[in-house]
């Protein structure tokens, strides 16, 4: 236990930061420790924690994603065209948008992988593309999203809400998948050493689409769950889903250097995100105010995870 | 064609136009460990990344049992059953011990990696003296020689047909050199076919049954272990005698001579260990020892670029301790180094020669001002000229010299310094043999001018034929001090290893 603590070092201070400020939240709230308050943190930090996972897998292989938020905000816009009608067509739409949110993510696999364009530049351009479709598709936010279904998505069993089911399903799944097969482990390898895992006889551009595959099925997840939290196709929401899932993925102990961090990580820091937002929406500070508090927050918290620069004897480590 | 597993028909592999390996002839057997020897540079890695399937060959035929390949893959080469075990590790640092080795060969039942794998994870460790590294211990925390073993269980793991080993064993101590051995001998009975490369003479003495030697990208000469004598084996591998690479030995430096720079009690990490060393004008004083033992670790201490050293170091009389590389090279300290790594560490590629040429000048000078008067410019000139520079032009980008020319580039960005002791770290790897003779030459006439020369090499006859004191580094400290009649090639190897010369002497 205490080895498993400690090699996992940034997920455990990552996790103890979250308790402390979801404790501070539930202590402002005027409504306390209820069903209703914690189903609405749930649901907005699974949004966000979707979204986080699916900038991680980008991250995990070296990589990073600026086309998170535009691949959420098309699968959502989609997703208010199609997530309506009979059992079947709702099936048949998810199943859609799905699709949709994988080819977007192999879009930039590939352009990544056999064009040899860096992972910044290939998500900038094909962020505003995905983006650009979704703003075609739906100048202004609107659309009609089956309620049925959303009620059940996004409401609260015995207590518990249903987001947090899901989440942590996903999150059980993506775990299993990641540390128990040889495609996850070989994610893994070739964030730690591309090189290595050459040499090792693993097949680096293969795993490199799978990873930027699995983010864009992710984000389509993240995409619908909006569509069903919000009940509208909005296309503005990309450029805050896109920063934030960056943020979250830091936050939860995920280096952008590769091949370090977890999806249970990735959650943790969008929860964290998340709870100082509405901590601050409940807090009282004058609203102009907040977003400084947000941000030394946050800065308090990254600069948390950074001291280990603090332990660095050979200052050329710090140059590399 | 069981007696021929591998053969090669006059391959060819050419770099940007520079020749690598020159229509080579080779061929190994099952059940025979053949080691390859030659200088740095021989064309020994190209020959071992084209049977990996990391590159392929211009020219010529690869056949494995009779048959022509051609591998686009270290994956590929794999499932021919060529493992490759790389100088450059190929572990993925933030996996554990268990992930890497299973990541070779993974056996899945529904996707899942089957748990089974993991015990022969376990049962390889254990066979090459591995058992007190646990499988669940993330790689980036072992030290070289448990990375190197775990490399070595990995290629075990893999059951070869035929297995490179490229300087598989150099940071191992001589038990567990000899536990490796074991296996090797082991895979050996079971009919694996085995290329050996080392530098040491007495390793490639002891596993191996044939030699081939390769010199400047050509297959020189294959013989059966024993049928030549040490001497004549250095002698094929460098193409001439030593007198001819190194310029005569110089008279030794009288103990009068002024001490310039003073290293007492160092230590930094655990990976320097009370270091105690000293290096007088006019000398040319050599570390050894067998990789990573704290002999690059020291060259960092004394240029400023680690934290947290202990100890006292001085240069005439100054001071260093605390001090960073863009205090040491000014004038009044006057500390040059010139790094192990020349890619990454001692020239900016995408730079052209004569920026960076002058990129180690242009912190000197105040506010970072280019040179105003012109005399530095001046003593680059001169400098190209001694160095004997070849280039195209001086705006081509570094990176179209070769590698014997870029060293010199290195070499010039520092002497135009004028500094007062240089330190060099390998100097001479991977570089042709007349670019090492004039490099050799260079560094006694400087030595001759006065300046305090440190040496670090991995070449021991670089530090025999070169160097007025030689100090030998083991675990961290310094194991041993060897000059004059005592620099030999076997007191070299023994201290390297730890062991006294009557242990370690077969070399």
């Amino acid at each position: 236990m205490m080895t498993w603590l400690r090699q996992n070092a940034r997920e455990t201070i990552a996790a103890l930061a979250l308790v402390i400020l979801f404790a501070g939240y539930i202590a402002i709230h005027p409504r306390g420790f209820s069903t209703y308050v914690v189903t609405i943190w749930s649901n907005q930090g699974t949004l966000l924690g979707l979204a986080a996972i699916a900038q991680f897998f980008v991250v995990l292989v070296k990589g990073i994603d600026l086309s998170v938020g535009s691949i959420i905000a098309l699968t959502n816009v989609m997703g208010s065209f199609l997530l309506n009608g009979s059992p079947t067509s709702i099936a048949l739409g998810m199943a859609v948008v799905l699709t949709v949110g994988v080819a977007c993510g192999l879009v930039n696999g590939i352009a990544v992988v056999y064009g040899g364009v860096q992972p910044i530049v290939t998500t900038l351009a094909t962020g505003g593309i995905f983006g650009g479709i979704a703003l075609l598709l739906r100048p202004t936010p609107g659309g009609s999203i089956d309620e049925t279904m959303s009620d059940a998505l996004t409401y609260a069993v015995a207590g518990i809400p249903v987001s947090a089911v899901i989440l942590v399903i996903v999150l059980v799944i993506l775990l299993v998948l990641l540390r128990r097969t040889a495609v996850g482990l070989g994610l893994y390898a070739i964030g730690s050493s591309e090189q290595s895992a050459y040499m090792t006889g693993l097949r680096v551009n293969r795993l490199k689409l799978v990873a930027y595959g699995s983010s864009g099925f992710v984000a389509a997840l993240a995409g619908t769950y909006v569509s069903m939290v919000t009940l509208t196709g909005d296309p503005n929401i990309a450029p805050s889903y896109t920063l934030n899932s960056i943020a979250a993925v830091v936050l939860g102990g995920v280096a952008l250097s590769g091949g370090v961090g977890s999806p249970l990580g990735a959650v943790i820091g969008a929860l964290i995100l998340k709870t100082i937002s509405s901590l601050m929406f409940f807090s009282g500070l004058p609203p102009l105010a907040q977003p400084f508090f947000e941000g030394l927050i946050l800065a308090t918290a990254i600069a948390l995870g950074a001291l280990g620069v603090f332990q660095v004897r050979s200052r050329l480590e710090l140059y590399r | 064609m069981a007696d021929r597993y591998v053969e090669l028909k006059s391959v060819s592999k050419s770099y940007g136009g520079v020749p690598a390996l020159t229509a080579v002839d080779f061929r190994c057997e099952p059940g025979r460990v053949h080691a390859i020897l030659g200088e740095n540079g021989a064309g020994k890695s190209t020959l071992m990344k084209l049977l990996a399937g990391v590159i392929q060959p211009d020219a010529g035929t690869i056949s494995i049992g009779g048959q022509t390949v051609r591998f686009s893959s270290p994956r590929e080469a794999a499932e021919q059953g060529t493992v490759c075990m790389f100088q450059e590790l190929s572990l993925m640092p933030h996996l554990s011990v268990g992930d890497n080795i299973v990541l070779a060969a993974p056996r899945t039942r529904m996707g899942m990696i089957e748990r089974s794998v993991y015990r022969e994870a376990r049962e390889a460790l254990d066979l090459v003296g591995a058992k007190s590294i646990p499988l669940g211990a993330r790689v980036s925390g072992l030290s070289l020689s448990e990375r190197q073993l775990v490399e070595i269980a990995k290629a075990v793991f893999r059951k070869p047909k035929l297995l490179i080993l490229d300087e598989a064993t150099s940071a191992l101590t001589s038990e567990l050199v000899e536990t490796v051995f074991g296996v090797l001998r082991m895979l050996k009975e079971q009919g694996v076919a085995i290329l050996f490369i080392s530098h040491r003479m007495h390793e490639v003495d002891a596993i191996a049954d044939r030699i081939s030697v390769f010199r400047n990208g050509r297959h020189i000469e294959t013989f059966d272990v024993g049928a030549r004598t040490t001497d004549e084996i250095v002698g094929l591998m460098i193409g001439r005698s030593l007198e001819e690479l190194f310029p005569p030995r110089r008279a030794p430096v009288p103990d009068t001579a002024p001490v310039v720079l003073n290293v007492s009690n160092v230590s930094w990490a655990s990976q320097l260990v009370d270091v105690s060393l000293a290096a007088r004008a006019g000398e040319i004083v050599g570390l050894g020892g067998l990789d990573a033992q704290g002999q690059q670790q020291i060259m960092h201490a004394v240029f400023g670029v680690l934290r947290g050293v202990t100890g006292r170091i001085t240069l005439n009389g100054k001071r260093l301790n605390g001090l960073k590389p863009p205090r040491v090279k000014q004038s009044d300290i006057g500390l040059a180094l010139v790094p192990e790594d020349r890619k990454t560490e001692g020239l900016i590629p995408s730079m052209s020669v004569a920026q960076n040429m002058r990129l180690a000048v242009l912190g000197r000078a105040p506010f970072g001002l280019l040179d105003l008067d012109g005399s530095s410019e001046a003593r680059l000139q001169e400098l190209i000229e001694r160095l004997a520079l070849t280039y195209g032009s001086l705006d081509d980008p570094i990176a179209t010299l070769s590698g014997g020319n870029q060293q010199k580039v290195v070499l010039a960005k520092w002497l135009v310094l004028s500094p007062k002791c240089l330190l060099l770290m390998d100097p001479t790897r991977g570089i042709d043999l007349p670019t090492k003779a004039q490099i050799y030459r260079l560094l006694t006439d400087l030595a001759a001018e006065g300046m305090a020369v440190i040496l670090q090499s991995t070449d021991y006859e670089e530090l025999i034929h070169l160097c007025d004191r030689v100090y030998v580094f083991y675990r961290g400290s310094v194991a041993k001090e060897l000059t004059g009649d005592h620099l030999t090639a076997d007191a070299l190897i023994a201290a390297s290893m730890n062991v006294h010369l009557h242990a370690g002497a077969q070399a």
